[in-house]
């Protein structure tokens, strides 16, 4: 598997966590502590009449969306976050990558205990020869690590942040849609715990990222701008395609799409940049972003004077115990 | 004359909302050593959700929590407008949602991540709106 050196560190401190440079390391380092899971916590397997309800070709599709997922993953697990670490400017950060590593190797795993727990053995080997043939899956693997075996510590984050925040919402899309249609729905509370996984992960990198602009000159930036747009461009073109593969059979494919724009933009938003699509076509679903945060739909637009769910709110007790009052 | 006052972490995020906002506007202190934020006019409170898996703990920064602790602050505040982000489920703006609920104030616009140029314009017009529509209430 090892087919060239993996770069190291080249000097290691005795990391001292009662020492902070960047507050932001020891905040995120929190976050993922508390928001650690376990895929077997969740009860997949009360998944199992609604998956027999399914036709066969939406249960391979969605086998196929579970696979590519999990490769995605264990790219970011084994290679991804770890090749972060060479490039961190604190020995706190260092840490926080071997934890977004770690929990990454978690979500792949993820996806085998809910394939284990619904399909068969043979369906499953299936689904993983189809990922690994698909020339759009291969194709997006490729790209991503290109720039980790590269020498640019900027563009490795930039992909970086792109994958936790872009690419994997085609596939994000099938488990939200599944369970806006109350199906499979212990196997979308799995996801949704990734997705809230990944939030975290893009905003700190995009956090050190844009860190690391500030010690460069105007010239590099914009250069790092332009490559991070073009990037986004290669990957998204390649998305598209992916997304038909995937969806045209179920008719999907434009709401799908619809959906990656909107990730497409705030994975920009993530590394401190503009929005590059407009509002027209990133309208999700509303049954999709509900299904991502139940909340999420209510107009909470006072200005426009049709706030209709706008109360102004009964005192409620808090459990934080910062509050005073 | 600032009538809006915000919080942004070291990230910056939502000062860049504020600064494409074009307002002025005051910033809640970052750091527990800063000399802290007192306010004496009405103002909108704006600040960023932090995202976590422990219910309701958590998600109001612990500096705008110290801040709006002063009565004083706390007298003045009349509407609270929260960022966030849809993968946090539930907790996507709960900020906003605690706030307005634990004082009594309306919730007037919620954003993802660093806003798009629509939700600038939105809260641009509205805050000016707001405080127009405010002025002619007799006292």
């Amino acid at each position: 598997m090892i087919s060239e050196k993996l770069k190291l560190v080249s000097r290691v401190q005795a990391i001292n966590w009662n020492r902070i440079e960047d507050d932001k390391d020891l905040e995120v380092w929190d976050r993922l502590v508390g928001n650690f899971w376990l895929p077997e916590k969740v009860p997949v397997s009360n998944d199992i009449p609604s998956w027999g309800t399914l036709t066969a070709q939406e249960q391979e599709l969605t086998m196929r969306v579970f696979t590519g997922l999990t490769l995605l993953d264990t790219i970011q697990g084994t290679v991804g976050a770890v090749s972060l670490i060479p490039d961190a400017l604190t020995p706190h950060e260092e840490a926080v990558y071997t934890n977004i590593a770690f929990m990454e190797s978690v979500h792949a795993k993820s996806y085998s205990s809910i394939f284990s727990t619904l399909c068969s053995t043979r369906e499953i080997d299936e689904a993983f020869r189809w990922s690994e043939e698909n020339e759009n899956l291969q194709r997006k693997a490729e790209i991503v690590m290109k720039y980790y075996r590269g020498d640019e510590p900027l563009k490795r984050k930039v992909a970086s942040t792109l994958l936790e925040s872009f690419l994997f919402y085609s596939g994000f899309y099938l488990p939200m849609y599944w369970s806006s249609r109350a199906k499979l729905t212990n196997t979308a509370d799995v996801i949704r715990l990734i997705i809230r996984d990944e939030a975290v992960h893009g905003y700190y990198i995009g956090y050190k990222f844009q860190k690391g602009l500030q010690l460069v000159d105007q010239a590099k930036r914009d250069e790092i701008q332009e490559y991070t747009y073009d990037l986004l461009t290669e990957l998204y073109e390649n998305e598209e395609q992916y997304t038909e593969d995937l969806y045209d059979g179920v008719g999907l494919t434009e709401d799908v799409k619809m959906f990656l724009r909107y990730n497409a933009n705030k994975a920009l938003m993530n590394l401190g940049y503009d929005a590059l699509f407009p509002k027209d076509q990133t309208d999700v679903n509303p049954a999709i972003l509900s299904a991502l945060a139940p909340n999420a739909d209510e107009n909470h637009d006072f200005f426009s004077g049709s706030g209709s769910s706008y109360v102004i709110g009964k005192a409620v007790t808090t459990e934080d115990d910062d509050w005073d009052f | 004359m600032a009538r809006l006052v915000y919080f942004s972490s070291v990230s910056e995020n939502t000062h860049r909302f504020v600064e494409r906002l074009g307002l002025p506007a005051h910033r809640i202190p970052v750091r527990r050593t800063d000399p802290p934020l007192h306010v004496d006019e009405e103002y909108v409170l704006l600040l960023p959700t932090y995202g976590g898996g422990n219910g309701e703990r958590g998600a109001v920064p612990r500096q705008v929590i110290a801040f709006l602790n002063d009565e004083g602050n706390r007298a003045l505040l009349r509407g609270v407008i929260a960022a966030g982000n849809t993968n946090f489920g539930e907790a996507f703006c709960r900020a906003g949602d605690i706030v307005a609920a634990k004082c009594g104030v309306p919730y007037l616009y919620r954003f993802e991540l660093l806003g798009t140029d629509q939700d600038v314009t939105r809260v641009r017009e509205g805050l000016a709106q707001f405080w127009q529509q405010r002025s002619q209430i007799p006292a």
